[in-house]
């Protein structure tokens, strides 16, 4: 167990380090980091300030050690635009993004699970289709548009919802559910498949066999057992929607990462950038090594096998 | 399937066989109307000059906003109406149908090419080699993708060739481990030792031996892949670190349309949304077909 975990620690700190090179190698390869570091507008003077500021003048691999320095002390430098560390920035919109998350996968699981469940007990017939269908179509969708359309719908003609902004849970409806809908497609499969997987076993041809009722087979035994491995995925996919929200939130002016990435674009305030990427890899491969522990506290057979 | 044991001797693909690979193509459940589709695109795009009835980037002031044909104040010379600096809307669609068969296309060959050869050279060679490409590999898995494109497109600007190159260096990761995975079990099996005692080099052994028995795994990829592909492009150009405008891109023309969403003129932007709807929706559901068809083991992902 402890060997297990220690590996997989390894592991981790290995991506992360990864991480930090990939991130660090792009913005050397490409060009003079100054340019992107310095402030639209600056002079000579300003960037040869730079280079000595960020120690740009001294060797790849120091550049790089004080890079990861900073990084280890949770500095990602300071945005131009707001004139404030970026950390704080992130650490300020992180609560919405996770709000808007949570909602969103809300939706998701409400439209994934069931159409799952009713495409596995009626395998090829019309329920199961039409399950793949809406969420195929949900996949077919780039989100920014479903949210556009439920714009014009709901607040243009019909003037139900708010169209941007936050505040009340009416602001949340129209960019959860277009986020969700994205996600239902992989939360519909996994479903199916799970439950495909557990309506096969011994124990559920048990239950069967007892004469218990198909609804209590599939409710009880089945069901249970089958959404283990969705609520993993669902878990996963959490942080992955924090961090893809960017496009949605953009739409409905939703004041999370996301949006903070696109500022960071259209106001050229790149530390702010950076450090949106960093934070949201680095998260992603937390939640990762948090997984592979908590299936081997778990589950035995993971934590002997190495 | 008969794969493996055309692949030992590697005879020349003669036309019967060249025709009874490609016999699948009449089978019944095949998704003729996703097909069409894509095929349709891929023509306007290759035609999009002689098809379109206006100048694409070149608009007339006096004709600005005009809606589609059948709503009041429409007209016949713009079928589909007009946006913000009157170009017509038509003729944007037809142009940025061309930007996104060029970019999901090269950029899904572009990643399978890197994918599915690092892919080999990591499961074939093992070794130190498997373990620096599949750690980056992970590593750029953990990176969303939608936030890895930005982080690469606020770098290096905009730009369609960019964007190819970014998508490219984004999706290649997916080919290499599933692909990586394949090679692992084909590498134990008879005709790759046969063909290690017959004197092949590693190289020829890739190459001739592993790569035509993995490369039906590539294309399912590849295939599911171009939807994302689009609707990463798409996303790139909405937040305006993709396609420069005023080039016709469909994520472009939603980014527009949105300006004007409030007040009603929903064709600039319902109209782009459902050509990308249409061409992700293809490419999904023959992504589908395929996977089932020409690989099992790939049905879960």
């Amino acid at each position: 167990m402890k060997r297990y975990i220690g590996r997989r620690t390894a592991y981790c700190l290995l991506s992360l380090f990864l991480l930090s090179l990939t991130i660090f190698f792009f913005v050397r390869v490409t060009g003079d980091p100054a340019t992107l570091l310095v402030e639209p507008g600056a002079s000579e003077a300003d960037i040869a300030a730079i280079h000595h500021q960020f120690g740009l003048d001294k060797p790849l691999w120091v550049q790089y050690g004080i890079f990861v320095a900073n990084l280890a002390h949770g500095d990602l430098g300071k945005s131009f635009y707001y004139r404030t560390p970026v950390m704080e920035l992130y650490l300020s919109r992180l609560p919405n993004s996770l709000y808007l998350a949570t909602v969103a996968m809300a939706f998701s699981l409400i439209i994934g699970i069931p159409t799952g469940v009713l495409a596995s007990v009626r395998v090829g017939r019309f329920w199961d289709r039409a399950g793949k269908t809406f969420t195929l179509l949900g996949l077919s969708l780039p989100p920014f548009w479903v949210g556009l359309v439920l714009i014009l719908v709901f607040s243009v003609y019909l003037g139900w919802l708010p169209s941007s902004g936050a505040g009340t849970p009416l602001h949340l409806i129209m960019p959860a559910f277009a986020l969700g809908w994205y996600f239902a497609a992989a939360h519909m499969r996994l479903t199916r498949s799970s439950m495909l997987e557990v309506l096969g076993s011994e124990y559920v041809k048990l239950a069967r066999l007892k004469g218990l009722p198909q609804s209590l087979v599939i409710a009880k035994h089945a069901f249970k057992n089958a959404l283990i491995p969705v609520l993993t995925l669902a878990g996963i996919n959490l942080v992955i929607m924090v961090n893809v929200a960017t496009v949605v939130e953009v739409v409905f002016a939703w004041p999370g990462i996301g949006r903070l990435l696109y500022e960071g674009i259209t106001f050229r305030d790149f530390p702010v950038v950076q450090g949106v990427v960093l934070m949201g890899g680095a998260m992603i491969v937390i939640v990762n090594l948090v997984i592979d522990i908590l299936y081997a506290v778990i589950d035995p057979r993971i934590r002997l096998e190495s | 399937m008969s794969i493996q044991t055309e692949v030992i001797g590697l005879p020349p693909l003669s036309p019967s066989r060249v025709a009874s690979r490609l016999s699948f193509l009449r089978l019944k459940d095949f998704p003729l109307i996703p097909a069409l589709i894509l095929g349709l695109i891929a023509l306007v795009a290759i035609f999009a000059n002689f098809l379109a009835p206006h100048n694409p980037e070149i608009g007339s002031l006096t004709a600005r906003f005009k809606p589609p044909f059948w709503q009041t104040g429409g007209t016949m010379k713009y079928l589909l109406g007009t946006d913000q600096l009157g170009r017509d809307v038509l003729s944007r669609l037809i142009f940025g149908a061309r930007v996104s068969v060029i970019v999901g296309f090269t950029a899904v060959i572009f990643a399978g090419t890197v994918g599915t050869t690092l892919g080999i050279i990591s499961g074939y060679l093992g070794g130190w080699v498997d373990q620096v490409i599949m750690r980056l590999t992970d590593t750029w898995l953990a990176l969303p993708p939608l936030m890895f494109a930005i982080f690469l497109a606020a770098i290096v600007g905009p730009s369609m060739w960019n964007i190819v190159i970014i998508l490219g260096l984004v999706y290649w990761t997916r080919y290499a481990r599933v692909i990586r995975g394949e090679v692992l079990s084909l590498k134990e099996r008879e005709f790759v030792r046969l063909a290690i005692v017959a004197g092949c080099s590693k190289r020829t052994i890739m190459w001739r031996h592993i790569l035509p028995n993995v490369i039906n795994s590539a294309i399912v990829i590849g295939t599911l892949m171009l939807g994302v592909v689009i609707i990463t492009e798409a996303s790139l150009s909405f937040l305006g670190i993709g396609v420069p405008p005023p080039q016709a891109a469909w994520g472009l023309m939603l980014a527009d349309g949105r300006q004007s969403l409030m007040v009603g003129r929903w064709w600039l932007s319902v109209l782009p949304g459902c050509c990308i709807m249409l061409m992700v929706l293809s490419a999904n559901l023959l992504g589908d077909w395929l996977r089932v068809k020409l690989d099992p083991q790939l049905r879960q992902l």
